[in-house]
């Protein structure tokens, strides 16, 4: 293992940490965000197409509000005419699927794949870049991994120490209490459903410009879901999201890079995703989920 | 203070408030008792903005308000504790108090000040409580002075209490009251909701009677007496004393052999899944193993006969009920029902032998909420033949034996189809009772069973179970309100720590006598005192 590989790691894990932090923000206010693929895709093509015609700043801003224009939906759906959480998300998957498809074809006249984007300048960490053997992990870093390194004691701190973070976070436990503090239910669980759109957007931009460089139909590869996963596996709070991410980028990588002429190429792609399953199945009974997650908010009632 | 004009509340088929009119003086007392369903907890709700009425007024010192919401009522000096506590159990002390009404800079919580806020509140009303503690740690009387502290740094001057001794023990209610009078004295006014009417006599300075949504009459509490006030809510003369046949003890039907129930899990308790948050829990975790919630328990429950727990809750009740049938593991020992070994057998095998289960946590463990009320009346017994039809629910069927059980029960409902959490506090606890005894089992296991109830209820509730008894039955009964204990059973034991300290038969039992042994001052020598947080999550001693 060498620095190129963690370095991999890291890329790899960036959209799995950004989706969990997305999902993260979404379900402490009691909202299940099982949409966020759909979110992710509808971020990633239209990151690309800001990056295409505008340049990266804009890609990253398209990216953004168009996942966030997505969980407003989501939002309008569970919160306001009280849909099952999870039939909302998996409806808006869909629909991304093929909004992104026809958009695609209106904009770029082809089905499955965009023009190539414009990246942004890649940085290099000051002062660490001189250390020799560090040399491929702090150089050439995109903006965006910085962004979703940072969000994460941001996250942390919004949370737990801010006024905003302490009401976000009452909704998601206990809505009716909530209530009768005078804390605005219904605006609380719109912000977290919006944050996590516009976070999950911006896990599809990285992906198709920051990335690969292009929006490729699929490119997502049920990524939303897998941090979802990360998400569960840590316990909710973003240190873990992030600690999880990473374990699942390093897994990611080494499927990248494992080659073996004994076992099938499907196999070794399969690592991540068998992990993500292996790791929810002995997590999940010890995961404390936000105690009102999923459940609809009405007045009334003993 | 405030005063309440032609205020009409309807729920669909239910008239809960009927153009009620009532006023409360600035610095009083008021209680409001009414049977199950007559209205208390809509009226409140309406006060403090969480329903809005259909016609009336309501004026705050003079002055028309509108209290469109709860913020709206906490701004206009109005604090609610509910019936039902409104706590978030994985946040802290400090948390749950200032959502809401947080003191910060740059959207920052300042935690410093906020602390300092809540412990001087704390301090001047005489309430001992760590701001730091996780709520779920608590125990429930600890969790309404939370309640309460949340009412006062809102800066309330109306506290509304709905049944806030309910789920006290006999010392916590004596705390609490020391408490509201030092509020009262402080020149806050209280609006106290409550069915035990001798409480209701100590603390009240004036009474309101509420009946089916009206208004029967307002009185001085020096003025009325227990009885009286008990006919005007219920309409008929109410017994407290309970007519009691002497008893034919028969063979035994339920005996528990040595039994042991770790309590590791803390399903007993309402906040299971708040526990061990953030991970740093190490002491609590090791607590729970320091001493089973049930440890070594016998007892023998004759038939014919009715044998009363007494003790002060959080020693080892709600696990030995849940251990019996099978809720919770136990760890060793034999539960014989009818002389059959059914040691953790599966739950629905121990029922299906004869044996009912009133539970004390009715929302937890008696009723499926969102449930309809017919459906939540055959749960557990809905395999019985008359209840299904070609693999199906026979649902005409089900509806008789429901419409039954309701007239029998006096169930206020409007409509057998709505969900069981439409109903009041009262009757949802009804819906249970009626529930359990209808399958005429051998043996009733009752926990808690007019937990909520108006007298009416209540007795009632007691006279069922009596005639159980006198039908050769054998009741468990196992009650916080020794007063109910000591009336009703045939002999008793006290629990302290997991185990039966003492045992009297019924004609020797007083609260003098069991009172010591409650508090685990009489206990054998033998017993050692672990130190004071030494209970785990299964449950929390308050000695
Ligand atoms: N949200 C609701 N929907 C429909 N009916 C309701 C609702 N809330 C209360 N009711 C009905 O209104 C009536 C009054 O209920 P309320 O809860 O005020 O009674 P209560 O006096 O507090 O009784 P208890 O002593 O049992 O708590 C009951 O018949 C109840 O079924
Ligand atoms: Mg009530």
């Amino acid at each position: 293992m060498d620095a190129e590989m963690l370095a991999s790691a890291l890329r790899m894990s960036t959209p799995v940490l950004l989706a969990a932090l997305a999902g993260l923000w979404s379900e402490r206010s009691g909202v299940v965000n099982i949409g966020l693929e759909g979110m992710m895709i509808i971020g990633s093509f239209w990151g690309a197409y800001g990056s295409y015609a505008y340049g990266p700043f804009w890609g990253l801003l398209f990216g953004m509000v168009a996942g966030l224009l997505l969980a407003a939906i989501h939002a309008v759906a569970t919160v306001k005419y009280k849909v099952d959480h999870v039939v909302s998300g998996v409806a808006l998957n869909i629909l991304a699927l093929g909004l992104t498809r026809f958009l695609c074809i209106k904009i770029f006249n082809q089905a499955t794949a965009s023009e190539h984007t414009r990246a942004f300048a890649t940085l290099n960490i000051p002062l660490l870049d001189h250390i020799g053997f560090l040399k491929p992990l702090v150089t050439k870093v995109s903006p965006v991994i910085i962004l979703a390194l940072v969000l994460v004691p941001l996250s942390s701190l919004v949370l737990n120490r801010t006024v905003f973070g302490l009401r976000l976070r009452s909704v998601g436990e206990n809505p009716l209490a909530a209530d009768t503090l005078g804390v605005n239910v219904f605006l609380m669980k719109y912000a977290g459903v919006l944050i996590s759109g516009a976070l999950a957007g911006l896990a599809g931009m990285f992906l198709s410009v920051e990335h690969t460089g292009m929006y490729v139909e699929g490119m997502t590869q049920g990524k939303g879901y897998i941090g979802l996963a990360a998400m569960i596996f840590g316990n909710w709070n973003p240190a873990g999201a992030l600690g999880a991410s990473l374990l699942f980028g390093f897994a990611e990588a080494i499927s990248i890079r494992a080659v073996s002429s004994v076992i099938p190429y499907q196999f070794i792609k399969m690592i991540p995703y068998a992990l993500t399953l292996a790791v929810l199945a002995g997590v999940v009974r010890r995961a404390v989920t936000p105690a009102a997650d999923g459940v609809a908010y009405e007045r009334g009632g003993e | 203070m405030i005063s309440i004009k032609g205020v009409t509340k309807r729920f669909p088929g239910v008239l809960a408030n009927d153009h009620i009119s009532l006023e409360v003086r600035e610095g009083e007392i008021h209680a409001i008792v009414g049977e199950n369903g007559a209205g208390k907890s809509t009226l409140m709700k309406i006060l403090y903005g969480l329903y809005q009425p259909d016609e009336g007024s309501i004026e705050l010192r003079g002055h028309p308000v509108r209290i469109d919401g709860p913020a709206r009522a906490v701004a206009l000096g109005i604090g609610m504790v509910h019936q039902h506590f409104m706590l978030i159990p994985r946040f802290t002390v400090l948390e749950n108090i200032i959502l809401g009404h947080e003191t910060a800079r740059f959207g920052v919580i300042d935690r410093r000040a906020s602390e300092q806020r809540v412990k001087e509140l704390a301090g001047q009303y005489g309430f001992a409580i760590d701001p730091k503690a996780m709520v779920a740690t608590l125990s429930v009387g600890q969790q309404q002075r939370v309640e309460i502290l949340k009412v006062l740094y809102r800066g309330a001057d109306l506290l509304i209490l709905d049944e806030p001794t309910a789920v006290l023990a006999p010392q916590e209610v004596t705390e609490l009251f020391a408490n509201l009078r030092l509020l009262a004295a402080g020149g806050k006014t209280i609006i106290f909701i409550g069915h035990k009417l001798d409480e209701v006599m100590e603390i009240a300075d004036r009474v309101t009677v509420l009946r089916r949504g009206q208004v029967v009459g307002t009185m001085a509490a020096g003025e009325t007496s227990r009885e009286g006030l008990a006919e005007m809510m219920v309409g008929r003369p109410v017994l407290f004393r309970i007519q009691k046949n002497p008893c034919h003890p028969g063979a035994p039907l339920l005996s528990l052999d040595d039994v042991t129930v770790a309590g590791v899990g803390g399903t007993a308790r309402g906040h299971g899944r708040g526990h061990g948050v953030g991970g740093s829990q190490g002491p609590a975790w090791r607590t729970r193993i320091a001493r089973a919630a049930v440890d070594g328990l016998s007892l023998q429950v004759n038939g014919g006969e009715i044998y009363g727990i007494a003790g002060v809750e959080g020693n080892g009740q709600t696990e030995l009920v849940e251990g019996i049938f099978n809720l919770q593991p136990v760890t060793s020992g034999r539960v014989m029902v009818l002389g059959k070994d059914v040691t953790n057998r599966p739950t629905a095998q121990i029922r299906a032998g004869g044996i009912a289960y009133i539970p004390e946590d009715r929302h937890r463990r008696g009723l499926v909420l969102p449930m309809s009320i017919w459906e939540n009346l055959i749960l557990g017994s809905h395999r019985r033949r008359e209840f299904v039809r070609r693999a199906l629910l026979d649902r005409d069927r089900i509806l008789g034996h429901a419409t039954k059980l309701r007239e029998q029960y006096d169930i206020r409902l409007a409509d057998m189809d709505a969900p069981v959490l439409a109903l009041s506090g009262g009757n949802q606890q009804k819906v249970i009772v009626a529930r359990e005894l209808a399958q005429s089992p051998q043996v009733v296991i009752a926990s808690q069973p007019t937990r909520g109830l108006d007298v009416g209820a209540a007795e009632f509730v007691r006279q069922r179970l009596l005639e159980m008894r006198d039908a050769g039955r054998a009741v468990l009964l196992i009650s916080a309100d020794l007063e109910e204990v000591l009336s009703l059973s045939d002999r008793v034991g006290v629990m302290f720590r997991g185990k039966i300290v003492a045992e009297f038969p019924a004609e020797e039992a007083t609260p003098q006598l069991l009172g010591p042994y409650m508090l685990g001052g009489a206990a054998p020598a033998e017993m050692e005192i672990p130190l004071a947080d030494a209970r785990g999550e299964g449950g929390e001693a308050r000695v």
